[in-house]
């Protein structure tokens, strides 16, 4: 992330007001803390739960999410003064289904262990509350470039969170980092004696409860956020 | 804003037009290098019945194609453990074709069987396992595997699982060597040759090294163990037929 913000800088001082003014970078950094819509808004808990045992295929979401959401919200960007509204939420779908069709149709071609992992939570991404609530609440409404902000910025927030709650719920369930075993590496140098244990329950849904609970304590309290 | 049917109807038609051309051109163009990838994924399988993991993940695709092709041959029986050449519909069957899948859901007298032969390089007739594929129910959804026998076709020389959503963590552990590395060394025939099979006990942790036909559970995965259990044991009595062709065969061939 240090070095999109550090080309984000870059494009300012070049164009500031067309390209990322104060409020199109609001757009984007909202949704990381401010409003994320894991912690905050709570949305697109299911997914976040059942992808995160491993930081490889949580990866693998995250980027899924960020490119459906930037392209549905492009596309019904691009279109919303054609969506007659009374159809408006089933062309949502359908956008967004054809998306994840074919990110699902990639994985399966290029990256089959993958697919074969996530193919049943990517086809979850329909159904993620987060993308349709950005498609109706923002992409609608909003010129094109902006939606395309706001869908990123959302994803962004998604996608840090999760792969948050993967980091823990791998390290100390499996005691290793996208399949490198930090566990055995950190007694290998202590020595045989030392030996650090992994956590069953980290491996299970519970374990995400736990560590998402806990950011969203540590998140709450550092921002003062009350739910009204 | 308030548009007329027509409209919605017409937008309704090309919205749909438009998105399906580009699903199945999608579709279309990544078929084949999908079914490459699914191809490449069963072999991967077969293989990992006969070698460890760790060796499979450091080959890249084509060495494991090449390795394939240079030290596996297959064949495809039926329950009587004859060779089949040909399907009821009089095409043509091919081992790595064989959806094991599929033919679980048929009777198992009208099953096609495949066999797996893992061979010296080159030499088709210096066998060093038989390569047999397994499939049955866990608690959640199916489970399957490779079995792979030594050539006294009784000794386990190694196993691989996989499943199609066992609770991560707990059934879904038949995936990790760790739990694969138990079956090797079992024997699935007592030593009156009649079949045994092998079963996962209840309760993880204990020591069976000195029982052949036992090997240690999985804690609180009980439904998934008893489903290995099936699994194996269905499926190795049904290629009992062909087991004991190949048993006679070697038996001919040392007097």
């Amino acid at each position: 992330m240090s070095t999109e913000t550090a080309e984000k800088k870059e494009e300012i001082k070049k164009d500031a007001e067309a390209l990322l003014s104060k409020r199109r970078k609001k757009l984007i950094s909202d949704p990381l803390v401010d409003d994320n819509p894991i912690t905050i808004q709570v949305l697109g808990i299911c997914s976040a739960l059942a992808v995160t045992t491993q930081m490889q295929p949580t990866l693998v979401m995250a980027l899924s999410v960020i490119f459906v959401m930037v392209m549905a919200n492009l596309t019904i960007s691009l279109l919303r003064d054609k969506i007659p509204t009374r159809v408006r939420i089933i062309v949502q779908l359908a956008v967004i289904a054809t998306l994840v069709t074919l990110v699902n149709e990639v994985l399966k071609a290029f990256a089959f262990d993958m697919y074969k992992e996530l193919s049943v939570f990517v086809g979850l991404i329909i159904t993620n509350c987060i993308v349709m609530g950005r498609l109706e609440a923002f992409a609608l409404g909003n010129k094109p470039y902006d939606s395309v902000l706001d869908g990123f910025g959302s994803a962004l927030g998604y996608s840090w969170i999760i792969l948050a709650v993967a980091f823990f719920r791998e390290l100390w369930g499996s005691g290793s980092l996208f399949g490198v075993p930090i566990f055995d590496a950190v007694s290998g140098i202590f020595g045989e004696d030392f030996q650090l244990a992994t956590n069953g329950l980290m491996v299970t849904p519970v374990g995400a409860f736990i560590i998402l609970g806990l950011i969203i304590w540590v998140q709450r309290t550092k921002t003062g956020y009350v739910e009204h | 804003m308030q548009q007329s049917n027509a409209y919605v109807i017409t937008f309704s038609v090309i919205l749909t037009v438009i998105l399906g051309l580009l699903l199945s051109g999608t579709s279309e163009v990544l078929r084949p290098i999908q079914k490459k990838a699914e191809e490449l994924d069963t072999k991967k399988q077969i293989l990992g019945a006969v070698m460890q993991p760790s060796e499979i993940r450091n080959m890249k695709d084509e060495e494991i194609e090449a390795f394939y092709d240079s030290r596996i041959a297959s064949k495809v029986v039926n329950i009587e453990g004859e060779e089949v050449e040909e399907d009821k519909d009089g095409t043509p069957v091919n081992a790595e074709t064989v959806d094991v899948g599929k033919n679980y859901k048929r009777a198992p007298e009208d099953r096609l069987y495949p066999v797996f032969i893992y061979h010296e390089d080159g030499n088709e007739e210096e066998v060093i396992a038989y390569i047999l594929p397994v499939y049955g129910n866990g608690l959640w959804d199916n489970i399957w595997g490779y079995l792979a026998l030594q050539t006294d076709l009784s000794t386990i020389e190694g196993v691989t699982f996989s499943h199609a959503g066992e609770t991560p963590g707990l059934g879904a552990r038949i995936t990790s060597s760790d739990v694969q590395s138990r079956f090797t060394g079992k024997t699935i025939y007592d030593e009156g040759g009649s079949l045994q099979s092998v079963s996962m006990q209840k309760g993880e942790g204990r020591d069976y090294s000195d029982d052949p036909h036992k090997v240690d559970g999985l804690s609180g995965a009980t439904i998934t163990a008893e489903g290995v259990n099936k699994m194996i044991r269905s499926y190795m009595s049904h290629y009992e037929a062909y087991l004991n062709r190949k048993k006679d065969e070697k038996e001919i061939a040392l007097n």
